[in-house]
């Protein structure tokens, strides 16, 4: 899996941060982004939930 | 029982708002029209009949489209309230406009309500409770927790927030006070524009670099966007009304209503206090269960297909929160309080674009205000008769034309 976040959509609600915290956080200026080496998810279930709580859906996750 | 002059209504199409009775469940037709479907038939005061959506998959989809506008100046967007329709003039950034200028906007304070500058708050949070917990305690025992606890608490924090000097206080409370008290459009005009009015000044003086607190948020746009033409003054102004109006009230009730709903609930109180890591989820079940901004109001702007019904261009569109966050496809027994539920994906902060701008705030505010006072004042029990849980005069439950919540909540200890 490979989890990406659009920060031209992210309005910084930090649902993802807020849901996931192994694999989200926020940046300086509030919007989301990926932890570092958690590109691939970790395989944490909660990303699943964080994906769909995104209140603009910015978060994309690519099988492979 | 409405207090809004009764509609010729049908029982397809029942009146919205409508009151609540209990203070902390919708009110009673609302799941009837939830049980006839996902999304049917409401109609506002003045007869016009709008959607009105219980369903939470429906309201997490026509939140998120772009078809569907908050545009308060389109003429054909509901009013359900006659207080709303006399402020038709006003300007409401941020709340009450579209892409790409909701957007640009917005994007000026995402920054200051960021999880890590909102978790800098914490302790200054703290401060403001414990402060107005020590008041509370050296006057008592007895208090009315709303302008005892529950108001002072986010006009501080946002006071704090935007960079009011603390001299300024006392008017910014008792001016945002008497604005959220107002009964009528007539009420509200002059601590309106006394708060308008003090914004100006507030601004002229930061950009004169004469103001006693210059650490705010205000400080920040004045200094980055003002100074370089990148922001209307008047904009401005009218942005950090919206913050201050959007935040204190909302906060308010949820802690007055949170607090009285804890202490009805005694066995989810003790659960919380035999573990006090808890409280983060309480809150988020307290937001889905008590959903205090009890209508989310749209417009469409295109014909939408949803649910078997097609929404014509220029049709109202009302989401009725309260039955939305207890859609049962979604939460196990929506009816009960479970401070130990994952009540993840409720709407109560909106969903969309336009979803609370605040909401880390008020969850850290929440968060704090109620641990604090239910760990400081381990004995707080509610002083209400029973008459006094009614809507109306002589009764603490807000009318449904207003955010969910209480007028005053008389607490003993």
């Amino acid at each position: 899996m490979r989890v990406t976040i659009d920060s031209d959509s992210c309005i910084g609600s930090g649902m993802c941060a807020l849901t996931a915290p192994k694999v989200f956080t926020q940046d300086d200026d509030g919007y989301g982004s990926v932890l570092p080496g958690k590109e691939d998810g970790a395989g944490d279930p909660l990303v699943k939930e964080a994906a769909r709580g995104c209140p603009v859906q910015a978060i994309t996750l690519a099988e492979g | 029982m409405a207090v809004t002059d009764t509609p010729s209504t049908t029982p397809s199409a029942p009146a919205f708002p409508q009151d609540r009775t209990c203070p902390y469940r919708p009110p009673a037709q609302y799941p009837e029209l939830a049980a006839r479907g996902p999304v049917g038939r409401m109609t506002l005061y003045d007869g016009r009949e709008v959607w009105a959506v219980t369903g939470h998959a429906e309201a997490r989809a026509l939140l998120a489209d772009p078809r569907l506008s908050s545009d308060r100046k389109n003429p054909s967007f509901p009013v359900f309230v006659p207080r709303v329709a006399e402020q038709a003039s006003l300007e409401f950034p941020l709340v009450g406009v579209d892409d790409p200028e909701h957007a640009r906007q917005r994007r000026m304070l995402i920054p200051a309500f960021g999880l890590k500058r909102i978790s800098a708050m914490r302790p200054a949070i703290q401060a403001v409770v414990d402060g107005l917990i020590d008041a509370m305690l050296e006057q008592g025992p007895g208090a009315d927790l709303v302008p005892a606890f529950a108001l002072p608490v986010p006009s501080m924090v946002i006071c704090r927030l935007l960079g009011v000097p603390y001299a300024d206080h006392d008017f910014f409370e008792g001016r945002s006070r008497a604005l959220l008290t107002a009964q009528s459009a007539d009420e509200a005009r002059p601590p309106r524009e006394d708060l308008v009015d003090y914004l100006h000044r507030l601004v002229d003086a930061k950009e004169r670099g004469t103001a006693a607190a210059d650490d705010g948020l205000l400080d920040e746009l004045v200094a980055e966007r003002l100074a370089e033409g990148r922001l209307d003054r008047d904009e401005l102004v009218m942005m950090a009304f919206i913050l201050l109006v959007a935040g204190h009230e909302t906060t308010a009730n949820m802690i007055s209503l949170g607090t009285y709903t804890l202490l009805e609930h005694p066995d989810q109180l003790a659960a919380l206090r035999a573990d006090p890591a808890l409280m983060t989820g309480a809150v988020e079940e307290l937001l889905r269960f008590l959903s205090i901004a009890d209508g989310l109001v749209r417009v469409a702007l295109e014909d939408i297909e949803l649910a078997c019904h097609t929404i014509r261009a220029g049709d109202g569109v009302v989401l009725a929160v309260s039955v939305v966050n207890r859609d049962p496809a979604v939460y196990d027994h929506p009816d009960a309080l479970d401070v130990r539920r994952v009540a993840r994906h409720h709407v109560a902060f909106g969903y969309g674009v336009h979803q609370c701008l605040g909401q880390n705030l008020a969850r850290a505010e929440m968060e704090i205000a109620l641990t604090t006072l239910l760990t400081r004042i381990p004995t707080l029990r509610p002083a209400l008769e029973p008459d006094e849980l009614v809507v109306g005069p002589g009764g603490v439950i807000k009318p449904g034309t207003t955010l969910q919540g209480l007028y005053a909540l008389p607490v003993t200890w």
